[in-house]
């Protein structure tokens, strides 16, 4: 938590309006949002926790939990979209038992929704950890995540 | 600057900066509304209020846009009711059906808004909203798939009690009312006030209910089933039993719990009085031998547990009093049940609140001797006058009976609780006898009492100026508590209620209250103690009978023991 401090010290006559980039640089300082950190973001800009968690739970790029080790963004852009992207994200989050933005019991795999990563010829894509799986389907998904689980059981 | 306004083809008269709602309602026309509340920021989240302006061809939500002369307003036409209509008809898609189960049938604002707008049929489909139900706070149950998020808790709990433990969260069509990361009331910082019962429009907040642990226990022949009412109850129920606003009902409601079967009836006034023997020596004591001042008092367990989360620098200031409830409480469980025969155990006693913070504290550990509740449950206002109709009780139709005695006989000082300034102004007169050994010469302090949100006095005690403020409304009482924080220190006594105007205010109390009846509440409890002899607690016979036979003196070791306690720092999200 030595970093929370550091970021405060960015926003020396910090208000209201200091409160998104505050939550920002903290996500990418630690990679999520946790309790701890919003509690003390809101004693320091004197904002109850449950408006900060109000205004971070409207934007999609705020997550509340660490990524997975394996983390998995799923491309939801035009392409993916019309080949079938929203099926590849239902039986994703069906085989993971957990939902997009969520991570699993066991911190091995995180979900999260991406506007567009670019690929548009391989849609639907999904990425894992930057690595990038094209025209996936329901059995290939269960297959990729199978190959993650294998090598961890190594 | 006045100007016109046209509305229905009538020229009304406007001020610069009144919305168009305000000119509408103070000319008799009625909008209807669903997130509107009177004495906050409008937000025009709910659209029922709209109107159409016909110069620009909109429709506009009159109850956030100033009127100005160029309008050539209609309340009614054809488009308007139809987008009203249309807007109930989206917020019951996802409602649940179930307005014969639910604790607000009959009350509810989206049901008479439907009904107004006679709506028939299930036209639209939505999905439902599968949030689950919160149980976890002693007090307050909240139900999402009722919400329609209208926004009224969350202004209130930030507006008016200055607490803010909820907020709208999520986006779109998840959105929902929840505390930071949508945890459990229990472990937010709610203070169990229920000021978001009160504005709620449906049934996604309510009071948690124990009738069925009461009804057992009156079914329970082993159980000696004993009750007692807030100061505030009696002069508080008649809306809800449809009786003239403010009219005290003491006597029947004493002869309706007794049809019911309830085996003793107290008063909490009582408990008053004993909480005002010890509170005002304890003020004494702290002025004469320099203890922690201002003393604050402690008899709203709304208040208390926002000293524990938001001030806890300020705990030693708190009076140590337990509050009217548990010291009756307390007092029914030692010495009635020596007087009774009883052990502790075989009575079970109940207490009606204005208040849902109540539940709260009845449930409290330091509310118990031995491991039994001093209060095993309690009742709000609104609850009591549902399980009387459950037991059949006419209550116009009742001939008034007295209350039980010992611990039923009450001195108007007792009675003031109800009200804004009312503990003060008891502990002032009992205060003022113990220090000149004179009653006061005029007992009413006008100065402290009406429903301001803060108000401040000094009296003279002998050779002492006593500093006193009063505050109701815990969004008030923030900045005298920071005042006091920041080293003010020409107060000695400071009274804080969380509720806007007290107890008859309180989150228990009639769904709907308006500011006139909370006036009309107050004119009552001030004419009972206009019009009653026995003014003061430290008279008050059944008082120095408890005294002489049981507790000895006031913050003596029996009273220290059953009638006083100790709070601490309790850490919640904030």
């Amino acid at each position: 938590m030595g970093d929370i401090k550091q970021i405060f010290n960015k926003y020396p006559e910090a208000g209201r309006d200091n409160l998104i980039p505050l939550l920002q640089d903290i996500q990418s300082a630690e990679g999520y949002l946790s309790q701890e950190s919003i509690v003390k973001v809101g004693s320091y800009l004197n904002i109850p926790s449950s408006k900060i968690f109000g205004v971070a739970t409207f934007y999609n790029q705020f997550r509340f939990q660490p990524n997975g080790k394996y983390h998995i963004q799923v491309c939801r852009g035009t392409a993916c979209h019309v080949l079938g992207s929203a099926t590849v994200l239902q039986e994703l989050e069906k085989q993971l038992k957990v939902k997009a933005g969520d991570t699993t019991r066991d911190g091995l795999f995180s979900i999260e929704v991406v506007a567009c990563i670019g690929a548009c010829g391989l849609a639907p894509v999904i990425a894992i950890n930057g690595e990038f799986y094209a025209k996936v389907t329901a059995t290939s998904l269960a297959e990729i995540i199978d190959t993650y689980k294998v090598k961890e059981e190594e | 600057m006045d100007f016109t306004i046209n509305v229905n083809n009538k020229e009304f008269k406007a001020t610069q900066g009144e919305t168009i709602l305000e000119v509408l309602n103070r000319n008799g026309i009625k909008v209807p509304t669903l997130c509107h509340l009177k004495n906050s920021m409008p937000t025009g989240a709910c659209r029922m209020c709209v109107v159409e302006d016909e110069n620009t061809g909109k429709l506009i939500t009159s109850c956030s846009f100033p009127a100005n002369s160029s309008m050539k307003i209609k309340t009614h036409s054809q488009r308007v009711v139809e987008s009203r209509k249309t807007i109930i008809e989206l917020l019951l898609s996802n409602h649940p059906d179930d307005c014969l189960y639910c604790v607000r049938n009959k009350n509810c604002e989206l049901q008479d808004l439907s009904e107004e707008h006679h709506v028939r049929e299930r036209r639209i489909r939505g999905v439902k909203n599968s949030e689950k139900l919160d149980l976890s706070s002693a007090s307050i149950v909240r139900d999402p798939e009722k919400c329609v998020l209208c926004g009224r808790c969350v202004t209130v709990c930030e507006d008016v009690m200055g607490v803010a433990c909820i907020d709208i969260i999520n986006r779109g069509n998840k959105s929902i009312v929840g505390t930071a990361f949508n945890q459990g009331l229990n472990t937010s910082s709610c203070i169990n006030c229920g000021q978001c019962i009160m504005v709620c429009p449906t049934g996604a907040l309510t009071e948690k209910n124990h009738f069925a642990e009461i009804q057992d226990a009156l079914n329970n022949p082993a159980k000696r089933v004993v009750i007692q009412y807030a100061p505030s109850i009696s002069v508080s129920m008649a809306e809800e039993l449809g009786m003239e606003e403010g009219i005290d009902i003491n006597g029947i409601l004493n002869a309706a719990l007794r049809k019911v079967g309830f085996d003793n009836i107290f008063d909490s006034s009582f408990s008053a009085d004993l909480t005002i023997m010890e509170e005002s020596g304890e003020l004494v004591q702290r002025i004469t031998e320099g203890g922690v001042l201002p003393m604050i008092t402690s008899c709203c367990p709304g208040w208390v547990k926002y000293a524990e989360e938001f001030y806890p620098d300020l705990i030693p200031n708190l009076s140590s009093c337990k509050s009217p409830q548990q010291m009756l409480g307390a007092v029914i469980k030692s010495y009635f049940a020596e007087k009774e025969n009883l052990k502790p155990e075989e009575i079970y006693s109940v207490a009606i609140m204005p208040c849902t913070a109540k539940k709260f504290e009845a449930q409290r550990e330091e509310m118990t001797q031995a491991g039994i509740s001093d209060v095993d449950a309690v009742l709000t206002t609104r609850e009591l006058t549902k399980f009387l109709k459950l037991y059949g009780i006419d209550m116009f139709n009742i001939q008034p009976e007295l209350t039980d005695s010992p611990m039923g006989f009450r001195s108007t000082a007792g009675k003031l609780f109800g009200a804004s300034g009312g503990v003060m102004e008891a502990a002032i007169r009992t205060a003022h006898f113990s220090i000149t050994g004179k009653e006061l010469v005029n007992f009413q302090i006008p100065q402290i009492r009406g429903l301001e949100r803060r108000k401040e006095t000094k009296i003279k005690i002998g050779d002492l100026e006593l500093g006193v403020a009063v505050v109701n409304g815990m969004a008030n009482a923030k900045e005298l508590l920071d005042e006091i924080k920041n080293g003010r220190n020409d107060i000695h006594f400071v009274e804080v209620m969380a509720c806007p105007g007290g107890c008859i205010g309180g989150g228990g109390q009639h769904i709907g209250t308006s500011e006139d009846q909370l006036k009309a509440r107050m004119k009552t409890l001030y004419k009972i103690d206009e019009n009653e002899t026995l003014k003061v607690s430290h008279k008050n016979p059944e008082i120095i009978e408890l005294y002489d036979n049981y507790l000895g003196k006031p913050l003596g070791h029996k009273s220290h023991e059953l009638l006083h306690t100790k709070y601490k720092k309790r850490e919640v999200m904030i």
